[in-house]
């Protein structure tokens, strides 16, 4: 029985080591390791993982190709309806999607799903298909060959046949653009996307920590490949103020718009001191160190994570957070207002950011910022909380106990508390809906209320994951197919 | 012609410290209006540094910033030679001013003055010649240091009704600050129906001041700390009326009377100890000579 077989634990950096360090925590397997883990997998008939992953990736197919020692022939099954397996590989919430429905999982560990894609996604990178002598085929830009009954990728991927093709913009060069403007490509469509940034990847790039993803090794490589399908990718171009959604289709001749935009505007609590020196977003901390590589000596760009850091709130967003100020040197706490259960973010983090130091300060709420007599800083006052009844969500929601105030002495607070979506696009782009919150209105499938105008991902759904925001990018691929087929 | 992506067309100096830039950035050149901003990462080493347009022309594709070397960012942009690219610049941010949206009536009712100190004396040559073209009238005071430092004067006084300059030493025009010859022109009898101040964070505050004095309202143009200039990051935010606003989607100009300067210019000053430690090691490195 393959189930006898424990799960294949991952080789890691020691805690103690990478702490100070930005190099990636997680080694990976090697060929071996990802073998005998592959051959855990019982290759269900009706497999729930594949219902759980949302971009359907067929996984007991895949496995049975690392089991077999055919790692190409696994990045070609994964390659069908994912563009970025190394990056998933690397930050799904596995737990709760295909590994939390793995069957194992009932009687003892669930198939490591997610380390195995990205074994076969570095496999594939390091180890590029040799160039074919006759050069008809492509192979080594789509492994995943013509996907979802498209033409070629050859045709479309090179400039000449693209310049016929219908046009299409993509609004974010995030895991929703990504995935949109993949599909896209390999269907024909001659496929831009406008960046904000001066660097593609949105989240990925200026959200997650190098030590999770690490961005030239691993996430250039999978946006290249993305290139190479024949998406152009434009930086430094704000829709919304440099050009508007209306000049897309009037002036630059697209003939439908994808909006993956992503979250938006940083939330904070609306407590006394939030405007202290030494109070940062956590899209602003994580920005200035991923994005602007403040960890990094030849760089310009300042950070400040103190000597003493808390960090509010209990997402991934936070863990990064946390665990970017502890590497830059500050002990680092994480204020959470409920218990380590209701903790957001993925386990694995939790784990992570505990086994490096991190502390964590549970059933606590932060209710003003104190100041030192030049305006920085000082401590964070807190209340104790309690859970009390199960709110609307099913999560108990806190309370907090009377008179239980207390300070942390503390220089720099970062809030991790989410996003409010970004009105750039909303309010220049006439006939756009949005919702009470200010998400922009949009159908299963991305339609928005705007005949051509398709969006998904954070910009519709608030903050996610990066494999919801593929799926919703890869839904309003074939969505805008559709639409522009009857056109 | 055909420019390279963010070449930099042409460089002059306008004081010892001072540069302005003309960049070919067509997309931003034929979007931009009064109020507005870019920013500028000079390479891939470098911050992304905010900064106000000074000009743009929609049919050369080129807009104008006018920079000073204060710090290790801005003496780098200003290190860049004409023909040379930066490697990014975007924009344009912010909304623009709000008299654009104003009728051609109401335009032609109103009487500007401008107070304009320092570097913040460029933005507001675009402003001033906008409302011109749209028939306010409009009074312009420039105010620097001394003589040398005043920039901008020629150009502003083809597009103003009346130019006043004026030196903290007295070394050009009226001998004192903004906000004092400003003063004295309400004091001679000028009926202005708004002022609008550019410049120091610290100038804009006194300016406030002097026009909740003189009941007259005011528009200030807040030059914030940012990273990516389009909501994401919050390093912004500031008090207007009480309430946390995002100067780089809801400003960068606001109501001077709302804004709590104080705070403003405490959260500037937020790096202030880094940039400091950057400068010092820029220093030894020219010093030890780089290798």
């Amino acid at each position: 029985m393959p189930a006898r077989i424990p799960r294949v634990p991952v080789r890691e950096q020691d805690p103690k080591v990478r702490a100070r360090n930005f190099d990636e925590v997680c080694y990976g397997y090697n060929v071996e390791e990802a073998r005998t883990e592959a051959s855990r997998c019982l290759g269900c008939r009706n497999p729930r993982c594949v219902a759980a992953c949302p971009v359907g990736i067929s996984i007991p197919e895949f496995i049975a190709q690392v089991n077999s020692g055919d790692f190409r022939a696994a990045a070609r099954v994964i390659a069908r309806d994912s563009s970025l397996p190394a990056v998933c590989g690397r930050v799904c919430p596995q737990e709760t999607q295909c590994e939390g429905s793995c069957i194992l999982g009932v009687k003892s560990e669930p198939v490591a799903i997610g380390k195995l894609e990205r074994f076969v996604a570095d496999w594939n990178r390091e180890n590029p298909e040799p160039a074919p002598a006759d050069s008809g085929a492509t192979p080594g830009v789509a492994p995943g060959g013509p996907a979802l009954g498209a033409p070629a990728p050859a045709e479309s991927a090179t400039p000449d046949s693209a310049s016929h093709a219908t046009k299409v913009a993509v609004v974010g060069s995030g895991p929703a653009g990504l995935a949109c403007a993949s599909d896209l490509a390999r269907l024909g469509y001659d496929v831009t996307i406008f960046e904000a940034l001066h660097k593609a990847g949105g989240v990925l790039e200026y959200g997650i920590p190098e030590f999770r993803l690490p961005k030239d090794t691993v996430l250039k490589a999978e946006i290249d490949e993305v290139r190479a399908l024949g998406v152009k990718i434009e930086t430094d171009v704000i829709i919304g103020r440099t050009i508007t959604v209306d000049q897309l289709f009037d002036e630059e001749g697209f003939s439908a718009v994808f909006i993956g935009t992503g979250a938006g505007l940083p939330k904070f609590m609306g407590i006394p001191g939030e405007n202290l020196n030494g109070v940062f977003s956590a899209n602003e901390f994580l920005t200035r160190n991923n994005l602007m590589k403040a960890f990094r000596e030849d760089y310009l760009t300042p950070i400040h994570a103190g000597k003493k850091c808390c960090v509010v709130g209990g997402g991934n967003v936070a863990m990064d957070a946390a665990r970017t100020a502890l590497r830059l040197g500050a002990e680092t706490t994480i204020v959470y207002r409920r218990t380590e259960k209701e903790l957001p973010a993925r386990v694995e983090e939790v784990h992570h950011a505990r086994q490096e130091g991190v502390e964590f300060a549970m059933l606590t709420n932060p209710v003003e910022i104190l100041s030192d007599d030049k305006g920085w800083v000082r401590a964070l006052r807190c209340v104790r909380m309690e859970l009390g009844e199960a709110d609307e969500s099913g999560r108990r929601s806190p309370v907090p106990i009377e008179g239980s105030e207390f300070e942390i002495p503390t220089e720099v607070v970062i809030m991790a508390l989410g996003t409010s979506p970004n009105p750039l696009i909303s309010t220049t782009t006439p006939g756009l809906q949005t919702t009470r919150r200010g998400c922009l209105v949009a159908s299963d499938d991305g339609a928005t209320t705007r005949p051509g105008v398709f969006a998904g991902g954070d910009a519709v759904t608030g903050a996610a994951t990066v494999i919801l925001a593929m799926g919703a990018g890869r839904k309003a691929a074939a969505a805008i197919d559709a639409y522009l087929k009857a056109l | 012609m055909h420019n390279k992506k963010f070449e930099i067309l042409s460089k002059e100096m306008l004081t010892a410290a001072t540069c302005r830039m003309k960049i070919s950035a067509p997309r931003i050149a034929s979007a931009a209006q009064p109020g507005q901003f870019l920013i500028v990462r000079a390479d891939e080493k470098g911050e992304r540094i905010p900064l106000t347009i000074s000009d743009y022309n929609s049919d050369e594709g080129t807009v104008t910033i006018v920079t000073q070397s204060i710090g290790v960012s801005s003496g780098h942009i200003n290190s860049f030679s004409e023909g040379e690219c930066f490697a990014d610049v975007v924009g344009p941010l912010g909304l623009p001013s709000e008299f654009i949206e104003y009728s051609p009536e109401r335009l032609r009712s109103e009487s500007y003055v401008f107070i304009a100190g320092g570097l913040g004396t460029a933005p507001v040559y675009p402003q001033v010649r906008w409302l011109k073209e749209h028939g306010a009238s409009v009074d312009v005071i420039i105010g620097a240091r001394s003589k040398d430092l005043l920039i901008y004067t020629e150009e502003m006084a083809s597009v103003c009704d009346n130019l006043y300059l004026c030196t903290d030493d007295g070394s050009c025009g009226f001998h004192g600050v903004g906000t004092a010859q400003l003063e004295a022109l309400v004091a001679q009898g000028k009926n202005y129906t708004r002022c609008v101040a550019i410049g120091p964070m610290i100038m804009m505050k006194f300016s406030t001041l002097t026009c909740k004095k003189l009941g007259i309202p005011i528009t200030v143009s807040l030059n914030t700390l940012m990273v990516d200039g389009t909501g994401m990051c919050g390093a912004c935010r500031v008090s207007v009326a009480g309430k946390m606003r995002f100067a780089c989607v809801e400003g960068p100009e606001f109501d001077g009377f709302e804004v709590d300067f104080d705070e403003a210019m405490r959260r500037q000053g937020q790096y202030r100890l880094e940039e400091k430690e950057a400068s010092a090691m820029e220093e030894h490195k020219c010093k030890i000579g780089r290798g």
